[in-house]
């Protein structure tokens, strides 16, 4: 098992080294970093000897082990919109975008686990048509759309539910800015995580019942009814536990591609995280925080999918071994 | 002798949309207590589901349609799902075809044993595993305490049914179902496999119900024998009989074609044409369209089983005409 989760971050640290280079070609290629630093009255000769003083001329691999180098320390470059350490920026949103796909996650797997193994034992009951029916319409609705529905019903008709922002925040840890403390930060926090989970939602229902009524059908399933097992152990231990292993593995890549998704949410709710930061950044031409906000939420993709690998090693036993070896 | 279970006229259908398939059609069989029963026919003949509609656990859309199982005395086939249960892998134990995929992957051996004890039985969890370790032995798993805490992979399929064979031995079944038992092993396990059956059919006076399409090992086997054809019994008898003597073309067909070693590599004779549809039966006998010695009321006429002076039940109007 211990070989098997160094094998795993040692494959996590190669996907991050790629994406730290994608973020560095977007960097050197994109804009002059001499032109924003300097004004129109320097001479050309001037900005040369610059060019070579802050390196900009050194070959392409070199600049980047140099950036890697800087990364490590936690530096990815200066923010020309906040004159302030990109990092620093992104520290600052990310817990507004973090919390809130915790909590779409938890309406997820809350929601999704019941339903998709229900759907999948009693296929034939109203309740489970009903599910699969409206999960169609859940994978095929965009989520502005979601969101600006949403908006519409619960803050402009029924006033029940604040229509943007994160509303009161609480500070812990000296810097994490959580809405998760206060009844008006929950409040606020309803409608954005509904309308982030509502693609993935209908996604993961499908994605359980499919496995569960294959799990369903296999010998051993079939094995555990004819030793007179209680249908809640046979469809709880012997049908779920192997529905997991596949669900394990999707559930961590649309984790990170969540993260990803937030963007439009953000947008929508004008809420202050690492999405609308980035749309921000992308219409000021803020490369350093873009750059910055590709690594961090790499980072976060990786980190997930790396816990998620481990975790699926602790429920298959087959992968176990192979790691013991 | 004390008759343990009683199938009497048995009907199981499966409703399709493009027609009802009769798998077992009208079967009825004894066994007595401790009595093994070997269940022949070729693929598709209705042996399996012959078998799982004894503990209800057909596949959807079988259904049993008609007739009655009789377990010690009780109609079992009449039975609530929650007393179904208490049967299943309690009084009748289940052993699968493919050792491989009868275990689930992902929980250790010992639960897997436990779990069918705790079923059927209040007992501690120590006293379950003491159980486990006893069977364990039975089937002469080597250091059976290391053993729980394993996971099926980490058993050589020959290894697997023992452990398959453990468990059905957990509660003390009157019967077991053996379904193929053999087909997914090495030739050289299943002669080991099978004498274990047998064995311990013999110690614990358990009755069993071979099904196969191997006549060599039920006949080492069983005591008696039913060959089955389109989900019809042809032929019923003492499995000597019916290996020496076979009555129904269909068996005598079906010992032909078996290999001999004594006579030299040979072409071996096989049975012209195939089992007809069992969603369109021909009117007749459902062998006529096979039969060599075809008479004209074969095509007309079912025959049912007659006894003959052997003992041997067979359903021909052949061996009526020579009465």
């Amino acid at each position: 098992m211990f070989a098997f989760a160094v094998k795993r971050i040692f494959q996590a640290m190669i996907v991050m080294l790629i994406i730290a280079c994608i973020g560095f070609a977007i960097k050197h290629n994109f804009g002059d970093p001499i032109r924003d630093l300097v004004g129109q009255r320097v001479t050309p000769a001037e900005r040369a000897e610059m060019r070579e003083k802050l390196g900009l001329n050194d070959p392409f691999m070199v600049q980047y082990v140099r950036f890697l180098g800087d990364v490590l320390h936690g530096d990815l470059g200066q923010s020309y919109f906040f004159k302030k350490p990109a990092t620093e920026v992104i520290i600052k949103k990310a817990p507004a975008t973090l919390e809130l796909v915790f909590c779409s996650a938890l309406i997820i797997i809350l929601l999704s686990v019941p339903m998709g193994i229900y759907s999948a034992i009693k296929p034939q009951k109203w309740f489970s048509r009903f599910v699969m029916g409206t999960s169609i319409i859940g994978v095929s609705m965009p989520v502005f759309l979601t969101a600006i529905l949403l908006i519409y019903i619960f803050s402009v008709e029924l006033h029940w539910l604040p229509s943007y922002g994160r509303g009161e925040t609480v500070q812990i840890f000296g810097w994490w800015d959580s809405g998760m403390l206060t009844i008006d930060g929950l409040k606020h926090l309803i409608m954005p995580s509904i309308a982030l989970s509502s693609i993935m939602l209908p996604l993961f229902i499908r994605l359980i019942r499919s496995e569960m009524l294959e799990v369903l059908e296999s010998e051993y399933v079939k094995y555990a009814w004819a030793k007179g097992l209680k249908p809640r152990r046979v469809w709880m231990v012997h049908a779920f536990k192997n529905t997991l292993l596949p669900v394990i593995t999707v559930g961590g890549v649309q984790l990170g591609i969540m993260v990803a998704f937030t963007i439009l949410t953000e947008t929508v709710f004008q809420w202050q995280g690492m999405g609308s930061m980035f749309i921000e950044s992308v219409e000021r031409s803020d490369t350093s925080l873009m750059v910055a906000y590709l690594v961090f939420v790499g980072l976060i993709f990786v980190l997930v999918n790396t816990a998620v690998d481990i975790i699926y090693g602790l429920v298959n036993p087959t992968i176990r071994v192979a790691g013991r070896k | 002798m004390e008759q343990l279970i009683e199938i009497k006229n048995l009907r199981v259908d499966f409703t399709l949309r493009s027609g009802t398939v009769r798998a077992v059609r009208d079967i009825s069989l004894t066994i007595n207590r401790g009595e093994r029963l070997g269940i022949v026919g070729e693929s598709g003949a209705g042996k399996s589901v012959l078998g799982f509609s004894i503990i209800n656990l057909i596949s959807k859309p079988g259904k049993i349609t008609g007739g009655k199982i009789i377990f010690r005395g009780n109609d079992i086939s009449k039975y609530s799902y929650e007393q179904m249960r208490k049967i299943r892998g309690n009084r009748i134990a289940m052993i699968f075809q493919d050792p491989m995929m009868t275990l689930n992957p992902v929980l250790t051996i010992g639960t897997q044993m436990k779990e069918t004890i705790l079923a059927h039985m209040k007992v501690s969890n120590k006293e379950a595993e003491k159980i486990c370790l006893e069977k364990l032995r039975k089937v002469y798993i080597p250091s059976p305490e290391k053993r729980l805490s394993q996971y099926p992979h980490e058993f050589s399929g020959g290894m697997r049914q023992r452990i398959v064979i453990a468990i059905s031995l957990l509660t003390n079944p009157n019967l077991i179902i053996a379904d193929e038992p053999t087909t997914a092993l090495d030739v050289t396990i299943q002669a080991e496999i099978m004498d274990l059956l047998l064995e311990l059919c013999e110690t614990e006076n358990m009755g069993l119900i071979l099904i196969t399409h191997d006549l060599a090992v039920v006949s080492e086997v069983t005591q008696r024998i039913a060959v089955l054809y389109a989900g019809k019994v042809v032929e019923l008898g003492s499995s000597k009989q019916i290996i020496t003597n076979p009555q129904h073309p269909y068996t005598q067909g079906l010992i032909k074609a078996l290999p001999q070693m004594a006579e030299g590599a040979k072409r071996l004779n096989q049975i012209p044409g195939m089992m007809p549809s069992l969603r369109d039966m021909p009117d007749g006998c459902p062998f006529a369209p096979r039969c060599a010695a075809l008479l004209e009321r074969c095509k007309h006429e079912i025959p049912t089983l007659k006894e003959l002076e052997s003992g041997t039940q067979v359903a021909c109007f052949m061996r009526e005409g020579v009465e």
